[in-house]
């Protein structure tokens, strides 16, 4: 079933892209032509089988709780030029 | 040529002291800086820093053999790494306007391995933007060239890598292989390729694709190089905590050794209609030397086979969207400006994440999204369990599968034009391995009418890599495909 223009609408809200009108009806297209082929997954009877969430699944190896020195803040804000006082700068949050 | 030098070959002659490790890595530079206006497989070449490590490489050599001790094991071999993965103080970008001029403040642990037993860093390779493609043309910094022919594609994402390989630029290059990005390239580009069981390398620094398929892998011009590096970055890593405590068995390569006494399946699922006759032909044949070699050669079924791509095809994205969230213009990248800060977002990530990218986060939004989570991420999951069960059960009647890597030989460049599904169906053989976790190795096994690679796989049991470097290094024993040199 294809998808509607609302829904990839709400997509791409969901997904914090701006697209122009083009590119909506380009992925629209695309989007549905592969959900159409995932489709196939549902001919099959999986009402016994359990998901699989991970390759090796509860045996993850947590490390002990004591702490490091962590990464310089002064490095990390060197990958951008918005900054104030040690910290990054963002424009407003809520409106005035 | 010293560049033409196996990895291991280059480690003896430096510790004969027939050329110093700068002489090696200058050899290397000189090299990309003659091939790179046609291959462009690299996003950026750390010429100032490579020389620097080489001329540490040579005095710690130097003072060793003074004081008769022993030099770490890649001590001055040079090394690519693929633009996914974190060096310390090395821009990346992951083939991604979202990450211009990112540099970022640590180093990835695969990497960090490397580096303390002495390999050379000399740049990072080019890669489909955040190792989403099949071709490196998702690349946001131009497309790769394939060094046996520039018309066409080198595979991907890690296509820089296995077309830096392939050209002898490098000894040895790192990858990573979400769903087949380092064995597809390694296959198209005529060199060796694995794809480590998932938790055998550590992911920490690896930009995150889609966390339980992600691995870092190696390509190499033969499985016994690919070994010796894939030996040094494997192990548990307190900075990943999906790195499994597994001591890896020890990679013993005997020169002339049989394989008697191991198992080879041959998935019926794997050669079927639309695969290219030469690529079934000369797989084939390499099972017929395997079994020259003394294997058991065993027809065997996977028979979800035919669901592994719908299945990646959702949780790959699902797990995309959420990772990718993070690329927000506010920390790294460039940002572009909003009047508050949700237009900050929604401006950046669309206006610099390429096609692909944008289209996995959307497709992985939708599977998880309210309403549609049962029938496809849900789903998908299930159906996943039934793909490693697959497996589990051949593996209780061989040691091995042997199959092709892709359906096909290198594709032209834009072959697959606007058709994303199309491209998808590249993957076809190679996304079981990373949805069941197992280790795959490609390695080249002739050539088409074209005089293009074709590669064949092995898959192994989780943690099984040992066997199947034994299975390539015997067959490379017994064949020289894997010295075959592009005219360059």
């Amino acid at each position: 079933m294809p998808l509607s223009k609302e829904e990839v609408q709400h997509i791409a809200t969901l997904a914090r892209l701006e697209l122009t009108a083009e590119e909506m009806e380009r992925y629209r297209e695309q989007l549905s032509a592969i959900l159409d082929h995932v489709a196939r997954l549902q001919q099959l009877d999986t009402n016994a089988i359990p998901p699989m969430s991970a390759v090796f699944s509860g045996d993850s190896h947590l490390r002990v709780d004591e702490s490091r020195p962590p990464l310089p803040p002064d490095k990390i804000l060197e990958n951008t030029p918005h900054k104030a006082d040690g910290q990054f700068k963002i424009p407003p949050v809520f409106e005035k | 040529m010293i560049t033409d030098l196996t990895l291991l070959e280059a480690q003896s002659a430096l510790s004969r002291g027939e050329f110093s490790c700068r002489e090696l890595v200058q050899a290397c530079l000189n090299r990309i800086a003659a091939l790179e206006p046609d291959l462009h497989a690299f996003l950026h070449i750390a010429e100032e820093s490579a020389l620097r490590q080489a001329d540490t490489a040579d005095k710690k050599r130097a003072e060793a053999q003074q004081s008769n001790t022993a030099v770490p094991p890649l001590l001055g071999i040079p090394l690519a790494v693929k633009d996914v993965l974190t060096v310390e103080g090395m821009p990346c970008t992951c083939g991604s306007r979202i990450l211009e001029g990112f540099v970022p403040p640590f180093t990835a642990t695969a990497v960090k391995r490397l580096e303390e037993a002495g390999m050379v860093i000399i740049g990072k390779t080019n890669t489909d933007e955040f190792a989403m493609g099949s071709s490196t043309e998702n690349s946001a910094y131009g497309v790769t060239r394939n060094p046996w022919d520039r018309t066409r594609v080198p595979g991907g994402s890690s296509g820089g890598s296995a077309a830096a390989v392939a050209a002898r630029d490098v000894p040895a290059a790192l990858g990573t292989d979400t769903g087949g990005s380092v064995r597809q390239p390694a296959s198209f580009c005529g060199v060796t390729g694995l794809k480590p069981t998932y938790g055998r390398v550590s992911r920490y620094g690896l930009i995150a694709y889609g966390s339980s398929l992600d691995c870092c892998g190696v390509l190499a011009r033969d499985a016994a190089d690919a070994a010796a590096v894939f030996s040094v970055m494997q192990g548990r890593d307190l900075l990943d905590a999906t790195t499994q405590d597994v001591p890896a068995a020890p990679i013993a390569l005997e020169n002339g050794g049989n394989l008697r006494g191991i198992r080879i399946g041959v998935p019926k699922e794997y050669f079927i209609e639309g695969i290219q006759p030469a690529v079934e032909e000369k797989v084939r044949a390499a099972i017929d030397v395997l079994k020259s070699l003394g294997a058991d050669i065993l027809e065997v079924s996977l028979p979800h086979t035919e669901f592994a791509l719908p299945v990646y095809y959702l949780i790959a994205p699902a797990e995309a969207s959420a990772n990718l969230a993070r690329y927000d213009g506010i920390r790294f990248g460039p940002r572009v400006e909003g009047s508050h800060l949700w237009e900050v977002f929604y401006k950046t990530r669309g206006m610099k994440f390429g096609d692909e990218v944008t289209r996995r986060i959307m497709l992985g939004t939708y599977a998880l999204s309210a309403g549609y989570y049962d029938a496809y991420y849900g789903q998908a999951q299930k159906v996943r369990t039934l793909i490693k069960r697959d497996f589990e059960q051949v593996f209780t009647q061989v040691d091995a599968v042997a199959c092709p890597v892709a359906p096909t030989t290198a594709f032209p460049v834009g072959a697959h034009g606007d058709d994303p599904l199309s491209m998808y169906l590249e993957d076809v053989f190679t996304l079981p391995a990373n949805l069941a976790g197992v280790p795959g190795l490609s390695f080249p096994v002739g050539f088409d009418a074209d005089g293009l690679p074709v590669g064949m796989q092995l898959m192994g049991r989780h943690f099984h890599e040992d066997v199947l470097f034994r299975m390539a290094h015997a067959y490379q024993q017994a064949t020289d495909w894997h010295r075959r040199k592009p005219n360059m």
